[in-house]
């Protein structure tokens, strides 16, 4: 493509944005209507928040949402399923079966019953409790587990259909189509990440789980990038999750050699194995914390930059007597974004890599065989310079 | 802050669908994918050897063909210069063997010369020998008719004796 015809794309996207703006500019409405004022730290924690329903979008009085099934376990009442559209719709919460969803009227209604102030503020809206206060475990369809499902069934779709194209097409054929895009990765996660850091003989054995991991965070980190779409891959329960799997990975396949370096690290003074068994079992630690933190804060990151961009739209619009600075500045804006979810779009694919290789260097750790040992000072080197970067 | 608190219903859902993923695909298709990716590899691999091997094995005839090449050529001018040589050979044996022959021929025929030559001179002598008693009897039986003449001719011949 030449660069006057990429020029031509952009401009017109740009003028589609701009034509599109009203509907958002509606959005900003409403929101004016409420508080007067756009409110953007409440609509960007809206976007990235996990929700029990799904918003798509809001046109005047008309809100396009999915209500999504709410499962409940409270140990005094036990189980109860139902749809979230009992809650009522947004700004006209209830109750139901003793539940409330938080929203800030259900906040200013606790406030005003007498609640602790402390108490009300640590309630995260758009969480289930009951309206008795007492404990409830919430394990609802939200709009990240939908999304999630949604990934999973693409991906299972996915790669059972290019397993079937390899059985079918035989052995020495060269790959075509969706197989053609996949293999290149795998052989990547197999060349690149798990090879130079498992080793030539035990990679095998990892590679499910390495493949899995890459896959999951990449196309749940793309279905992020979607208008609408749930911040999945942004939310610290999800990569916690993915965290800890790795981290027990990591954990039940330690050898001998690796659990005597951590705990007894031969050639150490007693002294200062003090200090240094201590610290070596922190950063057992950390490592999971890192790879949890590291893919969360990226990713939420990128969506919040990009909302935040959108939000100065609606921003610049309130400033003055008409929504002339708005559109103005909207073009400005429409360019951001586009660079950002660009940006995002590279992102999403280096973190899943990351969170990959850093799997894969923290198992290799966890499975090397002996062959280094402190040299003569007592100094241990480090195991690898991935460690060093982490 | 609201977003550094995992929520328990979405860490439960998203190790289970996590670990669904992982061995359905585990499965389905991770192995057979790495399976058929190995064997394709492999495959390649001894593809890529057998060509090569092929390819020395070339070589090698190539290297033998052209020692083959070579000896036919040295054994060529070889056979060539013996020819020339038993060429050479005949030609000077015909050649001597016909001078010696036409030497031979021309001591024969100097030989038959001669020997014609002594035999014609043995008649010719004969002849002039008869021709001379013939002539000398003519003579003698005129000349000596006398008892005088008889007597000088004896002791003229008996002179001639002597002086042999």
């Amino acid at each position: 493509m030449s660069f006057k015809r990429i020029f031509s794309f952009f401009l017109l996207v740009l003028t589609l944005s701009v034509a599109s703006l009203p509907a958002f500019a509606n959005e900003g409405a409403k929101e004016a209507k409420e508080g007067e004022k756009f409110n953007a730290s409440e609509v960007i924690f809206g976007h990235i928040s996990d929700a029990h329903e799904w918003h798509f979008f809001t046109a005047g009085d008309f809100h396009a949402t999915l209500p999504l099934p709410v499962i409940l376990y409270s140990p005094t009442k036990g189980l109860s399923v139902f749809s979230s559209s009992a809650f009522g719709h947004e700004g006209h919460r209830e109750e139901h079966e003793g539940y409330r969803l938080v929203d800030e009227d259900y906040k200013k209604e606790l406030n005003s019953k007498g609640m602790g102030e402390a108490d009300v503020k640590a309630m995260k809206v758009g969480s289930v409790v009951a309206a008795d206060g007492s404990k409830v475990y919430d394990f609802s369809i939200t709009k990240n587990v939908l999304s999630m499902f949604l990934s999973v069934i693409l991906l299972i779709l996915i790669m059972t259909s290019v397993a079937k194209k390899y059985k079918k097409n035989g052995v020495m054929t060269a790959p075509s189509g969706f197989q053609n895009a996949i293999e290149p990765i795998l052989v990547f996660v197999r060349d690149e990440v798990a090879k130079p850091n498992l080793g030539t003989k035990k990679y095998a054995r990892f590679m499910p789980l390495l493949l899995t991991v890459f896959f999951f965070i990449w196309i749940n980190n793309l279905l992020g990038l979607f208008p609408a779409g749930a911040n999945l891959t942004g939310n610290i329960a999800v990569t916690g999750c993915l965290a800890l799997v790795s981290f027990l990975v990591m954990v039940f396949n330690g050898n001998k050699h690796f659990w005597g370096h951590l705990l007894n690290p031969p050639g150490v003074p007693i002294g200062v194995k003090l200090i240094l068994v201590p610290i070596e079992i922190i950063s057992l630690f950390i490592k999971p914390i890192a790879l949890m933190i590291r893919l969360f804060a990226n990713i939420l990151a990128g969506h919040i930059i990009i909302l935040s961009i959108v939000s100065i739209i609606f921003i610049f619009g309130k400033m003055g007597a008409n929504p002339g600075g708005g559109f103005g500045f909207s073009i400005i804006s429409v360019a951001f974004s586009i660079f950002m979810f660009c940006l995002e779009l590279l992102v999403g694919a280096i973190q899943a890599f990351i969170f990959t290789n850093l799997t894969a260097v923290f198992i290799g750790q966890a499975i090397e065989e002996g062959h280094h040992h402190a040299d003569e000072n007592g100094f241990d080197h480090a195991h690898s310079n991935e460690e060093i970067i982490l | 802050m609201g977003l550094l608190t995992p929520e328990l219903g979405l860490f439960v859902w998203t190790l289970i669908a996590f670990l669904v993923v992982l061995v359905i695909l585990r499965k389905a298709a991770w192995k057979p994918i790495l399976k058929m990716l190995n064997e394709r590899e492999t495959g390649i691999a001894e593809s890529i050897a057998a060509a090569d091997r092929v390819k020395k094995e070339m070589s090698v005839m190539q290297a033998e063909n052209e020692k083959l090449m070579a000896q036919a050529r040295e054994e060529r001018s070889q056979m060539l210069k013996e020819a020339k040589e038993t060429k050479d050979r005949i030609v000077t044996e015909a050649k001597e063997q016909a001078k010696a022959e036409a030497n031979k021929i021309i001591v024969d025929a100097q030989q038959q010369i001669q020997q014609q030559k002594l035999a014609a001179m043995t008649e010719v002598k004969n002849e002039i020998g008869n021709l001379a008693v013939e002539v000398a009897e003519k003579i003698i039986r005129k000349q000596l008719s006398s008892a005088d003449a008889q007597n000088s001719y004896a002791s003229l011949l008996a002179e001639e004796i002597k002086l042999n």
